[in-house]
């Protein structure tokens, strides 16, 4: 059976990267004795597909993983197996059941958007008057750098919602393969404005697959049941 | 969160901050007000490697099983949190409690590689504590040393107080006594070190005098207190049987570590006496541990790691007894929880590649011989017991069974070696290639071509070997040589399917100066350190011109340590440690080499090297 995992990764562990994280978890489904499948091959190994990689540094209270089991207990059962042999930092806060899922189901192929919780860390100021005047420019253009190449690029659009808190704010941007976000870039955009780089901190809280109309979103973890 | 030593706008821009944090899987915590004793101990290069060594694993859960004690981890932070460091004057920290070292009680070093000696500078240095023994104040930690290379500490003496000498099984309790003893009474530093000299085992060098003679060769090498003995005893266990303290629960790193996976020990020690090779004198006599014990401990550490490959770990794991029942074992009853098995160190045999072709992918993995030699003669020489027969012979069975790939190991550099011996390094790989082609062509696979690589090092002469005498190469006899074997391999007949390599000869030169060095190097190591070089086993980082420097400031001459030649009753520098191999044997052992004699391995026969003081292993399995 397919299922899904939403997990947290907090604390010192955001220091540690996109594949780090699946060698830990590969160790870990060992270490807990929950009946995952392998790949095929010489050097076999349970299988695990993130929705979105979270770069170092970030932390997160909603990580996705799908993964496929031989057997299983209840969601209630395979979490505390889970959480048993997790690190502090790591911890399972869902376990779904994934009915008649195809490989287009995947977390991957699904993820549209996601939330982020930006913290401005520069004390004494408040730079949200600020963040509020970039959102309401008709165009936010900025220079995109990849590793091959710079372009120009509006990320207005991509930018689905946004609210101001005191000394920070949140976002929902998009997510995924088709159209990716990252929150760096959209505080790029906060730096030019204020014509100084800030000190800032993100956090990741919640992945998102596209619902049944525009602009509506779906938790990953709603796609599936609890067993 | 979790405090780190290391604040957040640091640790970000790191190449691997996850090097950094601890908290790893399995780590041992401790509430340090609760202990008496804080023990950093130090694999003196990066996380990575120093997380893939068995021997630290070891004291590490030895040391923390005892109540009083709370043994913490400590690697060398790369460069570009060295360079962090430095600047903002942050000190080393050790990963448990993130705490500094130089509030610790002990910091120990494991020296497994001369080339790691300026990172040993680098760990004290970055620690805060003081670089040379003799100015560490009353508060500063006890810097111990032990490992390998402690089999002559002496180019390292001015900057350790203690050394340990052999295996930590033995009196690391009694030393952890000692000095809780010693804290509980606030006796001064020179105190504790005399009364660490008393234990068995325990090397303070500050206690020893040592004079030279006009042609700076030793003339005596003395105690100067009551306590410290005249000659050191190299602590073995006598039986590896029983239940020793092991990692049950080894630490799994949240980044990849060289070593990525369960390593279980089997045995200890070598039968063969190959005469070049430290590590088969200095941890005889060989002794097996007992099968039921791996058994359990395998067990252990795959359930508590979730590490799905297991390394058989030893010298020469054919010649571990029990070998067919520990492989058939892991086959049987871990095969189906995915669990593979990794060989290093076997002999190519029926037995071995049939184990190998259960567990590896044989058209990808590759075939080890280490003949070292190429002719046979000098093969009898440095006592490598492999004939040309029996490397054909493993190399065609393993080629009928579809391996493509060999790798031959070879030295360069060995006493008595001639030009003839080097072209026959080439004719040797030659007829491993020839073997292949001898298949018909239609039953090969692939594309029906062998790959073979043959890469030479150069002989460094070790202390405690019959080699500990002669003569060291210079850097033009190294290249000259492999220059030879490298012209010959482009003409013998099927050069095309042969990749010849050779190691840097600058590395190997330092690496015979600090091999057989003395107390005088300890100021080139410092002027060395002071001119910015660290991780000297990194090829992209050693840089040979430093080295240069640093000796011609300190006025010391480098050939002096390597292309001299000694002479039988020259006192050496490491004559004080007593390893249980006698002297006489080892010069016995050189002789032999000199005629080309062999000399049987332990399990053949016993040829009285002097080990069979410890009492155990295979100077008392029954002979038959």
């Amino acid at each position: 059976m397919k299922a899904r995992i939403k997990f947290s990764k907090t604390g010192i562990v955001k220091y540690m990267g996109h594949l780090d994280v699946l060698r830990y978890f590969q160790k870990a489904f060992r270490r807990s004795g929950i009946d995952i499948c392998y790949s095929m091959g010489y050097s076999p190994h349970p299988i695990i597909s993130f929705a979105a990689p979270l770069g170092v540094g970030l932390e997160s209270t909603g990580e996705y993983m799908d993964i496929e089991l031989n057997s299983a207990e209840s969601s209630q059962v395979m979490m505390e197996k889970l959480n048993h042999v997790m690190v502090e930092g790591f911890h399972i806060e869902k376990f779904v059941h994934l009915e008649n899922a195809t490989k287009k189901d995947n977390g991957m192929a699904i993820t549209a958007a996601a939330d982020y919780h930006v913290e401005f860390s520069t004390e004494g100021a408040d730079w949200t008057l600020f963040f509020e005047q970039l959102m309401n420019q008709e165009q936010i253009v900025l220079t995109k750098r990849s590793k091959t190449r710079v372009k120009e690029v509006d990320i207005k659009p991509m930018i689905y919602q946004w609210k101001l808190l005191s000394g920070g704010v949140e976002l929902k941007l998009a997510t995924g393969s088709t159209q990716n976000l990252k929150p760096d870039l959209v505080m790029d955009g906060l730096e030019d404005i204020l014509r100084m780089s800030i000190q800032y901190t993100v956090s990741r809280s919640e992945i998102y697959a596209v619902g049944k109309e525009a602009l509506h979103f779906v938790p990953l973890w709603q796609m599936g049941e609890d067993f | 969160m979790r405090e780190t030593a290391l604040p957040e706008h640091i640790l970000i821009k790191l190449e691997k901050p996850a090097r950094y944090i601890g908290h790893e899987v399995n780590m041992v915590r401790k509430n340090k007000d609760e202990v008496d004793i804080r023990f950093a101990m130090c694999f003196p290069d990066v996380y990575e490697i120093g997380m893939s060594h068995l021997g630290i694993q070891i004291i590490y859960e030895q040391l923390n099983r005892r109540i009083d004690t709370y043994c913490e981890r400590v690697y060398s932070p790369w460069t570009d949190l060295d360079t962090i460091m430095r600047d903002e004057s942050i000190p080393l920290f050790a990963l448990e409690s993130q705490e500094p070292v130089k509030v610790f009680d002990f910091l120990g070093i494991t020296l497994q590689y001369e080339m790691s000696y300026t990172n040993v500078l680098q760990i004290i240095d970055l620690s805060q504590i003081h670089i040379w023994s003799k100015e560490r104040t009353e508060d500063e930690p006890f810097v111990i040393g032990g490992g390998p290379c402690a089999y002559n500490p002496e180019p390292l003496a001015d900057f350790f107080d203690l050394f340990y000498i052999g295996e930590a099984e033995t009196v690391m309790d009694k030393l952890m006594d000692v000095y809780k003893e010693h804290k509980q009474n606030k006796g001064s530093r020179h105190d504790f070190l005399r009364k660490a000299a008393e234990v068995e085992g325990i090397y303070v060098p500050s206690l020893y005098m040592v004079r030279y003679n006009q042609e700076g060769l030793i003339e005596s090498f003395n105690p100067t207190v009551p306590e410290a003995p005249e000659v050191v005893v190299r602590q073995v266990v006598s039986d590896m049987g029983q239940q020793l303290p092991y990692p049950e629960k080894p630490l799994v790193p949240y980044i990849q570590a060289a070593q990525d996976r369960v390593v279980l020990e089997v045995m200890r020690g070598c039968i063969r006496g190959c005469r070049f090779c430290q590590a088969g004198f200095v941890y005889r006599p060989t002794r097996n541990r007992s099968i039921d014990e791996l058994k359990r401990l395998l067990k252990s550490m795959l359930d508590s790691t979730g590490h799905d490959e297991v390394s058989l770990s030893s010298l020469s794991s054919s010649d571990y007894t029990y070998l067919q029942e520990i492989v058939n074992h892991i086959i049987d009853e871990y095969k189906g929880k995915y669990v593979n098995i990794s060989l290093p160190s076997l002999r190519i045999d029926e037995f071995s590649l049939e184990v190998m072709s259960k567990v590896q992918d044989v058209r990808k993995s590759s075939l080890t011989f280490a003949p070292e030699a190429g002719s046979q003669r000098l093969r009898d020489v440095i006592n490598k017991g492999l004939t040309e027969e029996s490397i054909l012979s493993g190399a065609g069975k393993a080629f009928q069974g579809g391996w493509k790939k060999v790798k031959l190991y070879f030295m360069l550099g060995l006493p008595t070696e001639t030009e003839e011996d080097l072209i026959d390094i080439a004719v040797l790989s030659d007829k491993v290639a020839q073997t292949f082609y001898k298949i018909p062509k239609e039953d090969r696979q692939g594309n029906g071509r062998i790959e073979i690589t043959s890469s030479s090092s150069f002989f460094v002469p070790k202390p405690f070997t019959p080699f500990q005498w002669v003569k060291q190469d210079t850097m033009e006899e190294f290249l000259e040589k492999a220059k030879i074997v490298r012209s010959a391999m482009n003409q013998v007949q099927n050069r095309k399917s042969i990749k010849y390599q050779w190691h840097n000869a600058g590395t190997t030169i330092l690496e015979g100066v600090l091999a057989r060095g003395d107390r005088r190097l300890s100021k080139v190591l410092y002027a060395v350190y002071r001119m910015g070089s660290m991780f000297d086993a990194w090829t992209e980082h050693f840089k040979l011109e430093n080295w240069q420097r640093a000796f011609s400031e300190s006025g010391i001459d480098m050939d002096f340590y390597t292309t001299r030649e000694r002479s039988q009753d020259e006192i050496l520098p490491w004559d004080f440690i007593d390893i249980g191999v006698s002297k006489d044997y080892l010069y016995r052992e050189y002789e032999n080499a000199i005629k080309g004699k062999v000399t049987p391995n332990c399990r053949q026969s016993c040829s009285g090297c002097g080990a069979a003081v410890f009492q155990g292993g295979v100077c008392y399995e029954s002979q038959n």
